[in-house]
């Protein structure tokens, strides 16, 4: 058995990051486990480009005394204070002798597993590069040649101009920025922005990037077009139609919470986010929640949090309690942001008959219109029941239908069988350090 | 919902259902009532596999009816109920397992049952995947798999096309004496009831011999023929109806999606859905004792379900004593789907007064019951009622 860490936190991104420094930062034994090989989530995935403060950071970070273990997915609990985690695809693959899973034991637990985009459907969104804007993001970070390539950013939220920003960075030609919102629905949140300066001059730097691009309002993709990869996309405002050719369609209406995992633990969901009190607590004991899964919030909330999380469980709670202040300070944005990205009723109508909503099982609209609900859907038409298990289809059929998840069953992903038996694979956490 | 129903039958599980659709078929004026909707309780966990069992006499004529009644239906099973005949290999381990497998092909074969005795080399070429050095296996190839829950819609939607009506969701709070009352205070009249709320029966008949039995389920990701046929171990019989303990038995059925449903597990006093990591664990590993492979697979999802069991291991088929109105058609502990066609047959002709296909006292509540058939029954009046 691994030795019991005091704070386990799952997810480093940068609620996790901040919460394991601050955890280790108390003295006490830390450890964060997170798919991605690499540390700062979806959001500070790439070391290049990175904002002062995120590199600021993760350099405390990696000097911190944190026990890593990156490049593993939770998976299971298998009892109380365990957190079950099976090495991420690509090394299993390459190495079979490798051991497939380790059992993390903790004493308290902050869930910091983040958010993930929602995707809607519409005629064609299935075609080859049409993708989620944070994915084209991360492929770009990745790798993937973007200069020169005309791209459409559609869908709803801040994310839309902040990629737009950074793949126009890399020499895309961002040929419209679609947010689906109207200026009026906005306005509260821009006047968020306009009391806090660091987004103030964000969104200002943002849009002087993409200046040369089109960014209209009430504006959203109604169809792809094309075979193999994708040709054209069809968008709309107002009442008018016209077609753009592009190569890429970076689409993403807002984001959805990562909650599986506290679902899972018991913690109480409220509206679709864990339900914690003032210090990040949730309702199941010994366990905290920071960043997305809370309240879309973005990353200084999430720092924050992660903060307040990790000083309550360490029991300092008057220097916790001096960070939830300034956190109350934080939460009109959340508000406002949260109307700002309201999905218009109308795009509920983008999706045809024979429109894939479910891509695992290839399910089409018209085969959910009749059901009752999420698991009578699942039930009868496998809507949600792949591999995927409705992460993907089940954020839009949440805005199509008002269908809520229902019951969370392990694997929280597939997983490899062997993972339900076996011995506990022995493992030393000092080799799983993230090499420097 | 005025007047008189012929029958009520409360459940829309897969052996509501097919109640249902025989009584429609007969032109009975046909209710169906369902709390949540159809095939959503026991239906939705099970493997669905259709399977002959010999454990006793009346079972074998029960399961070996159903699997035949299953077989004509085939032809007209809509695709997404997946109905394939991929026969069962009970899968012998040595030489004292082969005795048990030369033992059971005459009884399979007496009751009109094909049945094959693989040696060890035939089952190797049969199902490459299994372990080597098997003793050898009894292969029942008219035994077959299929969807449940597409199954039960199906049956279902035969019914509500012959005439029956359904209801639902609506919960009924009290079941007797021809009326059945439902959550929101309204009432049916019917001159029959069939309770067919699997292991809820006892919420309306709280004297009933059920108890949950609950079982685990593993289904993979896609695998073409990783396995041909439904794999079960042949010490199955003896550790699914060792009434005594919680068990785990090597159960594999391949699905037509290619995906695999790994079982099975069966405890008795676990009253939530959570799911018993030491049993799975065991049973996990029996599966890989049998397909050393399967560990590598990627499982896609783990959930448990509760079997309604009786203490004889046969169903509660047939009238309810002290009751003239009320019919039982539950307690099929794992073998719902098999022999809910046979049920649905065995209801209909209790209803209509005929002579079943088979002989129906085997499966009779009555059983349980003392000389004076007294047993406590919630009423409408909500007072025990005796026979």
């Amino acid at each position: 058995m691994n030795p019991i860490l005091d704070i386990l936190v799952t997810g480093a991104g940068p609620a996790g990051i901040a919460a394991a420094v601050t955890a280790a930062e108390c003295g006490l034994r830390a450890g964060v486990v997170d798919d991605n090989p690499a540390s700062g989530g979806q959001i500070w995935r790439s070391g290049a480009h990175l904002p002062a403060g995120a590199r600021r950071w993760k350099a405390r970070f990696d000097a911190a005394a944190v026990v890593r273990f990156q490049g593993w997915r939770v998976i299971d609990c298998p009892e109380p204070g365990v957190v079950r985690a099976q090495r991420n695809d690509a090394e299993v693959a390459s190495d079979p002798a490798a051991e497939d899973r380790i059992d993390l034991h903790y004493r308290q637990l902050i869930l910091a597993t983040g958010a993930r985009e929602r995707f809607l459907p519409f005629p064609g969104w299935t075609l080859p590069n049409v993708m989620g804007a944070g994915g084209l993001d991360a492929m770009v970070r990745g790798g993937l040649p973007i200069a020169g390539k005309r791209v459409v950013v559609a869908g709803t939220g801040p994310l839309l101009l902040a990629v737009a920003t950074h793949l126009a960075a890399r020499g895309a030609e961002i040929v419209a920025i679609c947010e689906q919102a109207s200026l009026a629905q906005m306005a509260p949140l821009m006047f968020q922005v306009l009391r806090r300066p660091g987004k103030l001059w964000q969104g200002a730097s943002f849009r002087w990037i993409t200046r040369k691009s089109r960014c209209l309002t009430r504006c959203w993709p109604v169809a792809a077009q094309g075979d193999q990869r994708l040709r054209s996309v069809t968008l709309q405002r107002d009442r008018k139609q016209w077609t753009v050719d592009c190569d890429y369609l970076a689409c993403g209406f807002h984001l959805v919470p990562s909650t599986e995992l506290a679902a899972l633990l018991g913690c109480r969901l409220e509206n679709g986010f864990v339900a914690t009190d003032e210090l990040m607590q949730t309702s199941a004991p010994g366990i905290w929640c920071a960043g997305e899964p809370s309240g879309i919030g973005g990353v200084e909330l999430s720092l924050l949090e992660g903060q307040i999380a990790a000083l309550a469980a360490a029991g300092k709670t008057g220097a916790a309690r001096r960070l939830a202040a300034q956190r109350r300070g934080a939460l009109p944005f959340v508000r406002a942001l949260e109307s700002a990205c309201r999905l218009n009723p109308q795009l509920r109508d983008l999706a045809r008959d024979e429109t894939i909503v479910c891509r695992c099982e290839d399910v089409p609209l018209k085969a959910l219109r009749d059901r009752t609900g999420w698991r009578d859907a699942r039930l009868h038409t496998r809507c949600g029941m792949g591999p995927c298990q409705g992460r993907i289809c089940g954020g839009a059929a949440e805005f199509l239908f008002g269908w809520h998840a229902g019951s969370i069953r392990p694997p929280l992903f597939p997983a490899l069988v062997s993972c339900f038996s076996g011995p506990d694979a022995a493992l030393d956490p000092a080799t799983h350090r993230e090499a420097p | 919902m005025t007047g008189v129903w012929d029958v009520v039958v409360i459940g829309a599980g897969i052996v509501g259902a097919a109640c249902a659709r025989t009584c429609a078929a007969s032109g009975l004026r046909t209710a169906v009532i369902d709390a949540t909707g159809i095939g959503a309780g026991a239906t939705a966990a099970g493997m669905g596999h259709i399977v002959v069992m010999d454990d006793s006499p009346a079972q074998l004529a029960l399961t070996r009816w159903s699997q035949e009644l299953w077989r004509e239906l085939a032809a007209e099973l809509p695709r997404e109920v997946e109905f394939e005949c991929r026969g069962t290999l009970w899968v012998a381990t040595g030489e004292d397992e082969m005795k048990e497998v030369r033992r059971r092909q005459p009884v399979y074969a007496s009751a009109g049952v094909p049945a094959e005795i693989l040696d060890s080399r035939a089952l190797a070429e049969a199902e490459p995947q299994l372990r080597k050095g098997l003793a050898g296996a009894l292969l029942v190839p008219s035994d077959a798999v299929l969807y449940p829950p597409a199954a039960a819609a199906y049956l279902m939607h035969e019914a509500i096309r012959m005439g029956a009506q359904m209801l639902s969701p609506q919960r009924v709070v009290a079941a007797g004496q021809g009326r059945v009352r439902l959550r929101d205070g309204s009432e049916l009249s019917a001159k029959r009831i069939v309770n067919a709320c699997g292991t809820g029966a006892t919420d309306l008949l709280p004297g009933l011999p059920i108890r949950r039995r609950r079982g685990h389920l593993v289904i993979t990701d896609r695998y073409p023929g990783f396995v041909r046929h439904q794999l079960v171990e042949l010490g199955y019989l003896k550790s699914a109806h060792s009434i005594a303990s919680d068990s785990t038995a090597f159960n594999v059925q391949p699905r037509q999606t290619g995906q695999l449903l790994i079982g099975s597990s069966r405890e008795f006093g676990a009253e939530d859905t959570s799911i018993n990591h030491a049993l799975l664990r065991a049973m996990v590993q029996r599966a890989a004792s049998y397909l050393p492979a399967i560990g590598r697979l990627q499982a896609i999802r783990v959930w448990t379900g509760f079997r309604a069991a009786t203490p004889d291991k046969l169903p509660l088929i047939g009238p309810w004593p002290g009751d003239e109105s009320l019919c039982l058609a539950t307690g099929h502990e794992g073998l719902g789907i098999t022999t809910s066609l046979a049920t649905g047959k065995l209801i209909a002709a209790e209803i209509l007064g005929e002579k079943p296909g088979i002989p129906a006292e085997p499966y009779f509540p009555a059983r349980f019951l003392g000389e004076n058939h007294s047993a406590p029954v919630q009423t409408l009046c909500g007072e025990a009622a005796h026979g």
